[in-house]
């Protein structure tokens, strides 16, 4: 398996020498391979969207290195290696459906026809081509923030960064948007980095869970999620609540109990 | 300054209402204007009664009637006062909002650049106009217009340069961020995000400048310059006491004031028409 992103010795202090410094991250080494599904989960202030925003190269790390395809993370944005979605939809109200999900393409230079070819597929992929010549403001938050996907998929990037992309979202909505995740997943081969606080989300989606904890910021346990094939018999699952149960004790810091459940294990780093 | 706070989308449950359709926005507008007029009618009324039954001397006030007689008798004139102080406040106004709208642009261009114009501009809003347009006038002579337009345009540059700033820089900082994701530049940024959120803001500060504007244009007639505008038929008349026609003009320039704010909503509901909610657009 090659990574997709790998992450060494990172360390990310924010105010460096001045009063209001912050230490957000400590000593992050995490991969990601190719194709995998990784959550990053933890309380408030733990740095997981820290961590995402570095490898999206929004931010830099104090010390430490991040290589996104054996590349820079700086040089793997220029590329266009990724595409981010966050927690607000952030859809632009004067544009429509299909010109938001046209912006990225016609950044690069895409001509109009082209644009509107990939721009009708990925409404296709989001289940929303009936939606193209709508405003946001017209749409749902769920649709809003399947639009915010669709735009982020725009480029064909080999990864995906999510921040808390279904937070905003009530209980149904969100558990319909983790089922078409899966799916756009499988279908687009992505490999996915997804900030959540949610933990049946969390296992839910992923290959593995990154459980981190706060104060400085660091990894405090991995979690191996193997529920096979996901789909809604997944979430009544023994397997699946064998998996929260892990993931719950790993947040409150006790790595014991784990070992006996089924269809996973804990790697403590 | 009043300019439209941003608004966070407000998600429609799965709604398809299309932007409304400008017969229903005229039908709208009838139906706004209605009250206003029922208003405006009895308070006529009231006005031209209270002035009959006290008999209140007529320099201190006029019947409506004998205002609108004296429109009437002078309209020839009062059409040529509107058509040259309307020229002045036009393009007074234009020459303002352009000049307001390019520093707004430098500016968030050119950051360090705000923090040096943004207080000049200030001092500019603070200064009186009445301190300046006898000095325009020394500058730019009594005959031509340029002195006029000066005063307008000075009027009119701080509240569109304000608003207009505020626009371009409170935008999302998701959008912001988005467009880093996209490897894309400052301009490219000004034109796909800061521009289309800041023209509410603009159009905003447009309508206070376009009454503004006639204000100014005003108040600077009563300065000098050219015979035979609105503000130099309201001296004039003033000076012989002919009140009646004072007033004419007064209403006159009223007219005008309304009609440059009513073209610039014309403009607003144009330009916007598909831009933003049918809440935020009114």
């Amino acid at each position: 398996m090659t990574a997709a992103i790998s992450v060494t010795g990172v360390d990310m202090v924010f105010n460096p020498g001045r009063r209001n410094e912050v230490t957000a991250l400590t000593g992050i080494d995490l991969a990601v391979a190719d194709g995998e599904l990784v959550s990053l989960i933890g309380p408030s202030g733990c740095g997981k969207s820290t961590l995402l925003r570095l490898v999206g190269d929004l931010e830099t790390p104090t010390n430490g290195s991040i290589e996104v395809n054996g590349k820079s993370a700086r040089q793997a944005r220029l590329d266009h290696d990724y595409g981010m979605a966050f927690q607000s939809a952030g859809l632009f109200d004067w544009r429509t459906v299909s010109a938001n999900v046209e912006l990225p393409l016609e950044l690069l230079g895409w001509e109009t026809a082209r644009r509107r070819e990939r721009s009708r597929e990925l409404l296709q992929l989001v289940h929303l081509e009936d939606f193209a010549g709508h405003r946001p403001w017209e749409l749902s938050g769920g649709m809003q923030q399947r639009v915010a996907i669709a735009r982020a998929l725009a480029m064909k990037p080999g990864i995906l960064l999510m921040d808390e992309p279904f937070g905003a979202l009530d209980e149904m909505t969100r558990e319909h948007m983790q089922t078409e995740l899966v799916r756009i997943k499988a279908e687009t081969g992505a490999t996915v980095v997804f900030v959540t606080h949610s933990v049946p989300e969390a296992v839910f989606l992923s290959n593995r869970v990154v459980v981190m904890s706060p104060r400085p910021g660091r990894i405090a346990n991995v979690v191996d999620v193997a529920l096979g094939e996901r789909g809604d018999a997944t979430r009544v699952d023994d397997r699946f609540f064998a998996a929260v149960t892990a993931v719950r004790s790993a947040l409150r810091g006790s790595a014991a109990p784990m070992a006996t459940a089924p269809g996973m294990e804990v790697a403590v780093e | 300054m009043s300019a439209p706070v941003a608004t966070p989308t407000t998600p429609a449950p799965d709604a398809v209402n299309a932007a409304a359709p400008w017969g229903a926005g005229m039908r709208s507008l009838v139906g706004t204007v209605w009250p206003a007029t029922v208003v405006a009618v009895v308070g006529l009324v009231l006005w031209e009664l209270v002035v009959t039954v006290f008999q209140i001397q007529k320099f201190l006030i006029p019947k409506p009637s004998a205002v609108l007689a004296a429109f009437v008798e002078f309209f020839p004139q009062i059409l040529e006062g509107l058509r040259k102080t309307g020229y002045v406040a036009v393009t007074g106004l234009v020459a303002g909002v352009l000049i307001a709208v390019l520093m707004a642009l430098i500016c968030t261009r050119f950051r360090p650049l705000a923090s040096a114009l943004t207080p000049l501009a200030a001092a500019l809003a603070a200064t009186p106009i009445v301190a300046l347009a006898p000095v325009f006038f020394k500058w730019f002579g009594q005959v031509e217009p340029t002195a006029k337009q000066a005063v307008v345009a000075v009027v009119v540059l701080f509240p569109v340069f304000v608003s207009t700033s505020k626009g371009l820089l409170q935008v999302q900082p998701v959008h912001l961020e988005l467009m880093r994701t996209y490897a894309v530049g400052g301009w490219r940024v000004l034109r796909e995000v800061r521009v289309p959120n800041a023209l509410p803001y603009f159009f905003t500060s447009l309508k206070v400048a376009a009454s503004l504007s006639v204000i100014a244009a005003i108040v600077a007639e009563y300065f000098g310059g050219e015979q035979g505008t609105l503000g130099g038929i309201i001296t004039q008349s003033a000076g012989l006491s002919r009140y009646d026609r004072a007033w004419a003009a007064v209403l006159a320039a009223a007219v005008l004031g309304m009609a440059l704010y009513a073209l610039v909503l014309l403009l607003e509901r144009f330009a916007l028409r598909n831009s933003t909610p049918p809440s935020t657009a009114a």
